[in-house]
């Protein structure tokens, strides 16, 4: 026996335990019913139907920009959660610890550079995805309402990636943050206020520092990954992926 | 529900003294599928095998991109020390060229605000459903105030000399203007395309193309004093 049909074999015979049955409960099989149980038993996977069109997944309707807005999300948690682990969002210690992501933490400088430019692919995608949906009209009903889910998961990314900026604490970090949060202080009759709360201050200082950390590492991924769940199982629920009706010819 | 006493719901819950079961199939609730011929394929494996595709090609790109380059790390904050220009990401920079011309509380609160405001309401728009073209009805009313809008937001952006915003707007607006010229009956397909096009389309497109240069000029054409430099001179 081949090294292929080997592995073929053990895994079938893995799938059909009584440990694997309770976990995946379809069991194995490659009929299309056991391929829609994969789905519809699956928690994360029962957000989208069983069946999509076909036409939805060909190449030009969408050019994947969900898809790979998600894949960028992927990354940024995964290499978000690994820096965390070499991460004191202190002052000066925050700068310390990007200098020793870059001396002493063995790959440290690919980890940052993988969630840095992540990060820039995801808000790049984000705005593209959006541009893409409005011209070909699949904003319209009955996809109102995830449009608006949309919109909101843009200004989450935009604000998860300007949360982000600051946290390596350098000059770049500091001043972008300086120039971002004097706007808020325009605002007509709170402005001061709105400024104060999201700086833990009159400057940005440590505490600010903390109430980015704490809104970049928490409160808006948890609220993303909400929005996302909210924005996929809307898919399925206003019938799937818009593809235009074919012109009778 | 409906008032009809022939069709009240049943409210018992003890299924042994009331076992019928009535599903209530109401209009426009649900979503409006079209099933046609179209032929349909198993989201598992079909569909979440090209997701992992695309996955992998981002990971790949992003992992190239990062063993070529390096994420800048400046030195350590130093509130006493300003850089000349500060910038905020580049994601903000279209704002902050803004902020060049405008008060903060019109570049900084209104614009964005409007904007947020516009995007969310574009599909509460019958206007921008039906996508109807500009120039199907009326075409003489919308021309003339159209280009009575534009002539004006034109003017507005001259005197507060914002040409970045300004060249934009006239070639956006310009061709707009232009494409009530044609009808579906021009001879070329370019002036099919563009006569087609409803008005929300042409805002999106101005929004874009404003959105991109603002963008641009702000990260690579600006520096000290937010003076225009050459990126290619540094």
């Amino acid at each position: 026996m081949s090294m292929a049909t080997t592995i073929k074999s053990e895994f079938e015979r893995l799938r059909n335990t009584e440990v694997w049955r309770t976990i995946f409960r379809s069991g194995s099989g490659a009929s299309n019913l056991h391929r829609a149980q994969a789905v519809q038993q699956n928690i994360f996977l029962h957000l989208f139907s069983v069946k999509v069109r076909s036409r939805a997944l060909e190449f030009s309707p969408t050019w994947y920009l969900g898809a790979l807005t998600l894949s960028t999300f992927f990354i940024l948690i995964a290499t978000g959660i690994l820096l965390m682990f070499y991460y004191h969002p202190s002052v000066p210690q925050a700068y310390a610890d990007m200098k020793d992501l870059q001396f002493v933490v063995a790959s440290g400088v690919f980890l940052r550079n993988l969630h840095r430019w992540s990060a820039h692919a995801m808000v790049f995608l984000v705005f593209a995805h959006m541009f893409k949906v409005f011209y070909r009209g699949a904003y319209r009903p009955p996809r109102q309402f995830n449009w608006v889910v949309g919109v909101f998961l843009l200004l989450l990314t935009l604000l998860l990636s300007y949360t982000g900026y600051l946290l390596p604490w350098d000059q770049l970090a500091f001043w972008a943050v300086t120039v971002g949060s004097n706007i808020a202080k325009a605002v007509p009759f709170m402005g001061k206020q709105i400024r104060f709360l999201m700086l833990g201050g009159n400057e940005v200082n440590a505490n600010a520092l903390l109430r980015f950390y704490v809104l970049h590492c928490v409160i808006l991924p948890l609220a993303a990954i909400l929005m996302v769940g909210v924005h996929f199982w809307r898919i399925r629920k206003d019938g799937g992926l818009y593809v235009p009706e074919k012109k009778k010819l | 529900m409906t008032d009809d006493p022939k069709m009240q719901a049943e409210v018992q819950s003890d299924v042994r003294k009331n076992p019928r079961r009535i599903a209530f199939i109401l209009r426009r609730t649900s979503p409006h599928v079209k099933t046609q011929d179209d032929t349909r394929v198993m989201t598992y494996p079909t569909a979440l095998s090209r997701f992992v595709i695309a996955l992998e090609v981002a990971f790949v790109l992003l992992v190239w991109i990062s063993l070529l380059a390096n994420a800048p790390l400046e030195g350590i904050a130093d509130p006493m020390h300003t850089p000349n220009p500060a910038k905020a990401p580049w994601y903000f920079l279209g704002l902050q060229e803004l902020l060049h011309y405008f008060p903060p509380m019109v570049a900084g609160v209104l614009v964005p605000g409007l904007v947020v405001g516009a995007l969310i309401v574009i599909p509460y728009f019958n206007i921008n459903i039906e996508g109807e073209s500009l120039w199907a009805r009326d075409r003489k009313r919308r021309l003339l105030v159209l280009g009575v809008v534009l002539a004006a937001f034109c003017v507005f952006l001259l005197v507060f000399d914002v040409i970045v915003a300004l060249v934009p707007t006239i070639l956006i607006g310009g061709l707009m203007l232009w494409s009530a010229r044609f009808s579906a009956e021009s001879p070329k397909l370019f002036q099919r395309w563009l006569s087609s096009k409803p008005l929300s389309f042409w805002i999106m497109s101005w929004f874009l193309v404003e959105l991109t240069v603002l963008t641009v000029v702000g990260t690579f054409f600006r520096g000290p004093g937010w003076s225009w430099v050459l990126p290619w001179k540094s």
